[in-house]
């Protein structure tokens, strides 16, 4: 059940997503960049905690699940520290990932070229 | 004739986008996506020990697999096909990465590579950064936590 | 008046430089296209033993040249300019190539117009007497110009039925006043048009009436109806430019039926990983010196006009709100 879920909600994220690019002038880097601030806000309200206990990977692997855990990490990292909080928590939970594109997209670099 | 008429003309006889089909593969192909994600979650959840960690190990994987996708040359084909489906989700983040790693390796490791692996995705971590900074801000100290 | 400036726009050949040998290299998509077999080479590997494309590029462009005077047993010694063009900034394949063919170079740019613009030039010098000889080349490439126009090749991108795929190419000519060929009658060279139209995913309609223009001026100061070319043919408008071009002409009351084709919208058959069509400045380079070049010869086509069509924008230009500014370059050749 939890896989249906997972597999609708992504799903409609990504069809209001393209949705948008097909009736606006809006590039997919606004789109994108529109979701992860999406994502930013209601993590930062605490409203994409629940939105998460519901859909799962469907609310985690968009990209507003990236920008919404930029908002939590800031917000547990205030908690445990105080205002240093608002700076580190930034990574604390996306820093795995981030470092993972390095050393990972790094690595495609060294192994393979561009193809047509 | 006049700029005006002729831009009205050109926007009269654009071709048909297959509007319906494509946001039927973007929820195809962005729900496939975050199915294998949820997979992996349920995986990791029963080995980490907070659902933070568990989280971010998850995007971790996802970022992974969006790496070999595009290091094989098939998310950009995966991409044409599936739209916003390929773009939304964190596979694309690590696309965006990768790719441009790939490409620009060519014109050194530091100078190619280095500088320009985040030219595309910059602006997600810029503005998911500045957007989070604002509201924690704001709730934090509307919730007292300084 | 000028002696040879005819109209407004256009410059007449009387000594007729005649196109005495060519030469003409394509990739590997442009070789599983319908007219596969005019062209004098086809790529195994479009990175041709590169490290990159934009090497590939001017390895391929430099090749075209030397084949082309090879044939006619001429060496870079015979020939006193050379006259070449293509997308990258500072048209750096030229100038690569140029650097080692050792012939006086002439760089020049009109994006995809550029092989147009460069018989126009090349015929002038031989008519004014100032060369015996002259080379005409342009090159383009798939991912060098995505890479200075658009994104990295293997990032997630949806294309629209309106984008173009760049050719992967090289076309160089020999054109002289002696010697056997088809011949260049006259050149029209066009001015810039800009009709405020921003999007870099529809270059064609963006082009489209640039090329009216142009094909407008040249009949005008010829006083020649459509009627009196077997095949006009544009460069790289795309199917899209293209239905542009015949809703304007239609609106103007002249004629082009079946005539008037596009090279960019023939070249790879309606593959449709190709959306609308081919651009780059090879286009016109070796539809013109492979097609039209051997119909030409071999009497199945007499009298054609090349229209070369091009976009004239970069990043730049589309990331600060500026609109597309585009030009066309008419050029008759008769058998």
């Amino acid at each position: 059940m939890s896989y249906v879920i997972a597999f609708l909600t992504g799903g409609l994220i990504c069809a209001a997503a393209q949705l948008i690019l097909e009736y606006t002038k809006l590039t997919p880097a606004h789109v994108l960049v529109g979701l992860t601030i999406a994502g930013a806000v209601l993590g930062g309200i605490g409203w994409y905690e629940p939105f998460l206990k519901f859909a799962g990977a469907g609310a985690l692997v968009p990209v507003s699940g990236f920008g919404s855990s930029i908002a939590r990490g800031m917000l547990s990292e205030i908690k445990r520290l105080g205002w240093e909080g608002l700076f580190t928590g930034a990574f604390e939970i996306t820093g795995l990932g981030l470092a993972a594109a390095v050393v990972f997209g790094s690595l495609m670099a060294v192994a393979s070229r561009p193809r047509d | 004739m006049k700029p005006q008429e002729y831009q009205q003309l050109v926007r009269e006889n654009q071709p048909p986008r297959a509007v319906a089909k494509n946001t039927l593969m973007a929820f195809l192909v962005g729900g496939l996506i975050s199915l294998v994600g949820q997979f992996v979650l349920e995986f990791v959840s029963g080995v980490e020990r907070t659902t933070n960690e568990a989280a971010a190990v998850t995007l971790a994987i996802m970022i992974l697999l969006g790496s070999v996708l595009t290091g094989l040359g098939v998310y950009d084909k995966i991409a044409e096909k599936g739209g916003a489906g390929a773009a939304v989700p964190i596979t694309g983040f690590s696309n965006t990465i990768t790719a441009a790693a790939m490409e620009f390796r060519r014109e050194g490791f530091i100078l190619g590579m280095g500088a320009k692996m985040f030219v595309i995705a910059g602006p997600v971590l810029v503005f998911g950064i500045l957007s989070g900074f604002v509201v924690a801000l704001i709730k934090a100290v509307v919730l007292g936590y300084f | 008046m000028a002696a040879n400036l005819i109209g407004r726009q256009t410059i007449a050949f009387n000594g007729l430089p005649r196109l005495v040998s060519a030469y003409t290299i394509v990739g590997r998509l442009e070789g599983q296209g319908p007219y596969r077999d005019f062209f004098h080479e086809i790529l195994d590997d479009d990175l041709v033993g590169q490290k990159t494309p934009e090497k590939a590029e001017r390895h391929i462009l430099e090749k075209a040249v030397n084949e082309a005077l090879r044939h006619k047993g001429l060496a870079p010694q015979d020939i006193q300019f050379y006259i070449s063009g293509d997308l990258l900034n500072q048209v750096i394949s030229a100038v690569f190539s140029a650097r080692s063919l050792g012939i006086p170079f002439l760089g020049i740019f009109s994006a995809c117009a550029t092989f147009a613009q460069g018989l126009g030039l090349g015929s002038a010098l031989l008519q004014g007497g100032f060369a015996d000889r002259v080379v005409v080349a342009t090159s383009s490439h798939y991912q060098t110009a995505e890479r200075q126009y658009r994104y990295p090749v293997e990032l997630n991108i949806q294309h629209r039925p309106t984008n173009q795929h760049t050719v992967t190419g090289a076309g160089a000519c020999v054109l002289s006043l002696e010697g056997e060929g088809p011949k260049i009658t006259h050149a029209t060279f066009g001015k810039v048009v800009d009709m405020g139209l921003k999007d870099p995913n529809d270059m064609g309609s963006a082009m489209a009436p640039a090329v009216f223009a142009a094909l407008e001026q040249h009949l005008q100061d010829t006083g020649r109806g459509p009627d009196y070319y077997d095949l006009i043919l544009t460069g790289d408008l795309g199917r899209q430019g293209l239905k542009m071009l015949r809703i304007l002409a239609e609106r103007t009351g002249l004629s082009l039926d079946s005539r008037l084709q596009d090279g960019g919208a023939l070249i790879y058959g309606g593959n449709p990983k190709t959306g609308a069509g081919a651009s780059g400045a090879a286009c016109s380079a070796v539809m013109a010196l492979g097609f039209v070049n051997a119909q030409l010869q071999a009497g199945k086509l007499h009298k054609v006009l090349l229209v070369g069509s091009g976009a004239l924008l970069n990043q730049l230009t589309v990331q600060q709100g500026d609109s597309i500014p585009t030009v066309a370059h008419a050029v008759a050749i008769e058998a």
